[in-house]
């Protein structure tokens, strides 16, 4: 079997007392596109640096394309990280900014190599022409891509990306997860991104690793994560969920809004559903194409209806107030580890 | 026209006075004075006569020696305090505890809290037969003179102007975003490499702060010399003190000064240009 681009050993990264990453084996497939998700505090930038060579693990070793890397000093790891606020040079153009991991090889390339490469560097994130600017005279979406040429000029094992769009508006944003996505399949290198925006890593990757407190909780495809979570964290981590007691104390059973189904009354329910839950609509919200009411059933207490609009037209809509009556497929029910 | 620009401009006008009264009274009337009396005339019993001579000006070589050590002595004594200053900076910048930075800075400064002469006398004992040439002569090398020589004065200067050097050079170190440092560790840049790619260039603005302040100081300076120096070397500063206290030919020492205000000028303008022309856009788009 081919090695994992990077992979972690039982890595433990302690500061102090805090332990920061536990017991981890987090290992990057050569050519996914990889996000590891998690609340903030939970690991994720202590994981990519230890990747970098900037921190060294308290335990356990990290392998770069089949190598032991524990102890080798950033400068030596052919990986490369976009900054989360970019860390361009102030002092260099655009063009040197770009330049600047090829201008550390021995041998040097020749200048024309590094205008030829630099150029073709811009074009790929559509910076073409901005060469001899200065990386202070950017937007910060055009500095993200300088960053992000800057990296990849270099064709790094693994690219690191840490919360590489937390500082861009939400319309540059998801401009900018469509142009990694496609950067990604174009260059074929693979992608290590780190966030805590669950859709960011659910509509970006084809692969998703939850964190939680240093460990990975689970990892899969982001359908896998939305369809089959391990636990109660995953799936409130993940979308949204509705959680109702459990057949133990220790677990708890989830439904997706999406898969409430809702109607006036029992009789124009679909067939096929576990039970029927008679509910009163608390609150209705507009989402353009869905509504999401907020209902409440006696013995289930409140939950959530997620109502697609095209099926507004056979089942109608609520007002707050109003009765209905709710139920889901039995496969929608999923037990879960309350934890 | 409305009320509150005129106010604003009012209160600008205010804020600025004090300033501006310093400049012309202390700065500007002096300094037409001196030129005045550059073109004059030596009196008779010492002083100036007015007069509209320019054989002050085609005198100045008549102090040449002078003009010469200054310019090639301020220049190499301030380089050599960069020199220095910059890894005493840097230790203190990146690498000291920052709950010892600011103890450290002070005893960096703390020579200051003595008075020059003395320090001055101490270089004399230590640079003198006594001092460190007799040290040498113990160790097989005789007949090394310091006092009295131009090393004598580099090393006071570096010793001397060290604590003002220093602080600008610090200060540009510490401002210094420590990711940019990991950016290029990352890209692949060795300490070294990273050192002359990313932090000499961002601590330029503060050794060019340092360097003007240390030049300039050391262009004036006529104390140093006068000491260390012991009339052997000697500099600009040394030519004034004779001309006005000694030998009282006003005219000419304010020819001597206007022609060492000028070098000034035109020094610090290329200086400031040839640092700034590269980082002064830079640097405001920073701060
Ligand atoms: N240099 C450090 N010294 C001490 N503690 C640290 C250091 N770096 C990280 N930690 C601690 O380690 C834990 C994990 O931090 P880390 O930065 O990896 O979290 P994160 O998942 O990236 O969070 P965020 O989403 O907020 O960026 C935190 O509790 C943090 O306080
Ligand atoms: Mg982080």
């Amino acid at each position: 079997m081919e090695h994992p681009v990077i992979e972690f050993r039982n890595v433990t990264k302690r500061f102090g007392e805090v332990a920061a990453v536990v017991e981890n084996n987090l290992a990057v497939k050569a050519g996914e596109f990889l996000s590891i998700l998690g609340p903030s505090g939970c690991g994720k930038t202590t994981s990519l640096r230890m990747m970098a060579g900037f921190e060294q693990p308290s335990e356990g070793e990290v392998f770069i394309r089949g190598e032991n890397m524990t102890g080798v000093p950033a400068y030596k790891r052919p990986v490369n990280m976009v900054f989360q606020h970019y860390a361009l040079f102030p002092h260099l153009s655009v063009s040197d900014n770009v330049s600047y991991g090829l201008r550390q090889r021995s041998p040097k390339p020749s200048l024309a190599e590094l205008a030829r490469e630099v150029t073709e560097a811009l074009a790929m994130v559509r910076l073409d022409g901005y060469e001899s600017r200065r990386s202070y005279e950017l937007s910060g979406g055009q500095q993200q891509r300088v960053a992000l040429a800057r990296a990849l000029i270099n064709r790094p094992a693994v690219l690191l990306l840490d919360e590489p769009l937390a500082a861009l508006d939400r319309k540059l944003r998801r401009e900018m997860q469509i142009e990694l996505q496609n950067l990604q399949r174009d260059v074929g290198i693979t992608f290590l991104l780190v966030t805590h925006d669950q859709e960011e890593a659910l509509s970006m990757s084809d692969r998703v690793c939850v964190m939680r407190e240093g460990r990975i909780v689970q990892s899969g495809s982001p359908r896998e994560l939305y369809d089959k979570p391990v636990s109660r964290y995953v799936a409130d981590f993940v979308g949204k969920s509705n959680f109702f007691a459990g057949p133990t104390k220790d677990t708890v059973i989830s439904v997706r809004p999406e898969l409430v189904e809702i109607a006036a009354n029992e009789a124009v329910l679909p067939e096929g559903l576990s039970a029927h839950y008679s509910v009163k609509v608390l609150n209705r919200i507009f989402l353009g194409e869905n509504t999401e009411y907020r209902v409440a059933n006696d013995t289930l207490g409140e939950f959530m209806v997620l109502t697609p609009r095209k099926s507004e037209r056979s089942s109608g809509t609520f007002e707050i107030g109003d009765t209905a009556s709710t139920g889901w497929r039995p496969e929608a029910a999923l037990v879960l580890a309350a934890t | 026209m409305t009320a509150a620009p005129a106010r604003s401009r009012a209160v600008t006008a205010l804020l600025v006075a004090p300033a501006a009264v310093f400049f012309v009274f202390l700065l500007i009337v002096p300094l037409m004075v001196v030129v005045v009396f550059s073109f004059g005339e030596r009196a008779p019993a010492g002083g100036y006569s007015p007069a509209f001579t320019f054989d002050n000006y085609l005198n100045l070589a008549a102090r040449g020696k002078a003009f010469v050590n200054t310019l090639t002595l301020a220049p190499l004594a301030t380089l050599l305090t960069a020199i220095f200053a910059f890894p005493m900076a840097y230790f203190l910048a990146v690498k000291v505890d920052p709950k010892w930075r600011v103890m450290l800075l002070v005893l960096v400064m703390a020579p200051f809290w003595t008075s020059q002469l003395l320090r001055y006398y101490a270089w004399i004992m230590l640079l003198g037969g006594k001092g460190i040439p007799a040290w040498l002569a113990y160790i097989g090398i005789a007949d090394v003179r310091i006092i009295n020589t131009p090393w004598a004065v580099l090393i006071g200067a570096v010793y001397g102007f060290l604590p003002l050097m220093v602080p600008p050079i610090y200060v540009s170190l510490e401002k210094l975003d420590k990711r940019l440092l990991e950016a290029s560790a990352d890209l692949g840049a060795t300490p070294i490499r990273t050192f002359f790619q990313v932090t000499l260039p961002l601590a330029l603005p503060g050794v060019a702060t340092g360097s003007m302040l240390v030049f300039i100081l050391l262009m004036g300076d006529y104390i140093l010399p006068q000491y260390l120096g012991g009339g052997k070397v000697f500099f600009i500063g040394n030519a004034l003190v004779d001309l006005f206290l000694q030998s009282r030919n006003w005219p000419f020492g304010a020819a001597v000064s206007v022609a060492l205000v000028a070098i000034m000028f035109v020094t610090i303008f290329f200086y400031m240009r040839f640092v700034l022309g590269k980082t002064g856009t830079r640097r405001a788009a920073l701060v």
